[in-house]
């Protein structure tokens, strides 16, 4: 009980005094050189760092803990297994789940989506329904339905955005009928950053009987999720952008519908008893984790929960907003630099134009700077054909970013500007 | 990294005054090449006669590497027999790639300020892409991509 307090209050005093120059610490790769200019990492929407935290917990389980889990009764095994079952218990809390079964294991959001629309698509879309989508989706939940609805013969209805980049959610209402069977929604935009009205949007979808599939990629880095109070049917993220590693990432979804769907990939692991007549599948969250998971990158996200939980997620966005609002009023007094996506709501993602330069070559010099940023359709060309640009260029923040790294930037487009002068 | 000779002043000016952009009215082969990462496209046209490039233009939308790049090309080309062409596309996808050192004996003259590219790996196909629709305009090939599979002389549509 003491311990628990103690805890709590330590969690709490590092809520409430958010250090970065102590969290920049945390991040070895920030003291990185490119080219002998100190790097300036305004990447993160495509994948966050790792703190020396997350490195040192994959290092002691490589260490000291490894084995394959579920299976021997040596003492390494059950090890493995405890922590491999503790990060599950980590992101059931994350996310506010009910139970621990409801948290799978995938190797990441698109193996998440993939394993919804195999798993509960191709067992209950049928021909003549069908699936709404959003223009904002990134093609990870675009193609899977796509593939379902081409060999289902269903039809994928697509949700409208307005020049802010904001979904137009009475159009969304509008495309609601008697052949509506599922709904594929984006969190946050990961091109723009819109940050969707989602629990208004599952609420609607819920009136209807119809399921709601959260891509949540881009929204658990800097959004608290907690999916009871969404409500939501499925919620899928990725490890690699909080600060955990490559290769896994979780499905969240109703213990209902999780037993109700047939399995997505079969093997090891995933079932109770096998003959060549017959298998019987596994309980949840096993049935949905054939073969042997990725353990160490599992446990590291759990660690990477604890890291990000610290510091808390509230205190994470409220840091971040700051740095959007900096960075939005730097670019804005830059002539001829066009701000792609300026919803009202959203994170730390700025998607821009440079006039008569194309994005190649303003991520090429700016790379001469040290400076890191995304340039391209962003997987989401959907959104680039509503903004009638081949491609943007994308600086996304993350909370170890400082108001200098922003400096950089504006400084980095002055001198991208100067050479095409 | 050596952004800073790639983006040099010939290159840069190539950029802003793209030599032979526009149309061909009278065109015997053409090709229209794509790069999917980037969404850039290029559409070449040229007009051959007696394995001679009479005339070629190009026109499309694409960085300032890829643009610089195809006006210099028609360039080169431009008066040229269809195997010099074909040399000068063998020996600059070499350039590019790093396996022809610009010091070696080669014909490609000015087009060596592109030698920087290969340090610059996502560039590369930048740099490449009119080269390939050059190719396959020669060979009367519609499409040339830079997914296409290797970088021998079998560029066909792939996207």
């Amino acid at each position: 009980m003491i311990m628990n307090l103690t805890n709590a209050s330590l969690k709490a005093e590092a809520a409430s005094a958010f250090d970065l120059e102590k969290i920049r610490t945390d991040f070895p790769i920030l003291k990185l050189k490119i080219d002998g200019k100190p790097l300036i990492y305004l990447d993160n929407a495509a994948s966050s760092q790792m703190p020396q935290q997350v490195i040192d917990r994959l290092v002691r389980y490589q260490t000291t803990q490894h084995a394959n889990i579920n299976r021997a009764v040596h003492y390494l095994s059950e090890v493995a297994t405890m922590e491999y079952h503790n990060a599950r218990c980590k992101l059931q809390q994350f996310v506010n789940a009910r139970e621990d079964r409801e948290i799978i294991f995938t190797s990441g959001t698109t193996d998440s989506i993939n394993l919804v629309m195999h798993g509960y698509g191709r067992k209950f879309i049928k021909a003549g329904d069908e699936i709404i989508l959003t223009t904002l989706e990134h093609h990870s939940n675009i193609v899977p339905w796509q593939m379902l609805a081409n060999e289902k013969g269903a039809k994928i209805r697509v949700v409208p955005i307005n020049n802010n980049g904001e979904l137009e959610v009475d159009e969304y209402e509008k495309l609601f009928n008697e052949r509506t069977k599922f709904v594929g929604l984006i969190h946050v935009s990961n091109a723009l950053g819109t940050i969707n009205p989602i629990k208004r949007m599952i609420d609607f979808a819920h009136q209807h009987g119809v399921p709601v599939l959260i891509d949540g990629a881009q929204a658990a880095p800097h959004i608290t999720v907690d999916v009871q109070a969404l409500d939501c049917d499925f919620y899928a993220f990725s490890a690699h952008k909080l600060c955990g590693p490559t290769g896994v990432g979780i499905l969240y979804g109703k213990a209902a519908l999780l037993e109700a769907m047939q399995p997505f990939k079969g093997g090891g692991d995933m079932i109770a008893s096998v003959t060549f007549e017959e298998t019987i599948y596994n309980t949840i969250p096993h049935k949905f984790e054939a073969g042997t998971p990725p353990i160490a990158a599992a446990i590291g996200f759990g660690a990477a929960i604890d890291y990000l939980t610290t510091i808390g997620i509230e205190s994470i966005a409220a840091y971040e907003l700051s740095l959007l609002n900096y960075a939005t009023e730097c670019l804005n007094n830059i002539p001829g630099v066009k701000i792609i996506g300026t919803a009202a709501e959203k994170t730390a993602v700025l998607s821009f134009t440079i006039d008569g330069i194309h994005p190649h070559d303003i991520g090429t010099i700016l790379n001469q700077d040290g400076i890191a940023v995304r340039t391209g359709h962003h997987c989401a060309q959907p959104v680039m054909q509503r903004f009638n640009v081949p491609a943007t260029s994308r600086a996304s923040f993350a909370f170890y970013n400082k108001k200098t790294d922003v400096d950089a930037l504006a400084a980095g487009i002055k001198t991208v500007q100067k050479v095409f002068l | 990294m050596h952004t800073n000779s790639l983006y040099q002043e010939v290159i840069l000016d190539h950029n802003r005054k793209p030599r032979n952009y526009g149309k061909l009215d009278h065109a015997s082969h053409h090709a229209v090449g794509h790069n999917p990462l980037c969404g850039d496209r290029l559409n070449i046209a040229l007009q051959l006669d007696n394995d001679q490039i009479n005339d070629i233009a190009f026109e499309g939308e694409s960085c300032a590497i890829c643009k610089a790049s195809a006006s210099m090309m028609t360039a080169a080309v431009k008066g040229k027999s269809r195997s010099d062409a074909e040399t000068l596309i063998h020996e600059f996808r070499e350039l590019a790639t790093g396996k022809l050192d610009a010091n070696h004996p080669n014909h490609l003259g000015r087009l060596t300020v592109f030698s920087g590219i290969r340090d610059l790996p996502t560039r590369v196909k930048c740099a490449i892409l009119p080269w390939h629709t050059l190719h396959a305009a020669l060979n009367s090939l519609d499409n040339a991509s830079t997914e296409s599979n290797n970088d021998s002389a079998q560029t066909t549509a792939s996207d």
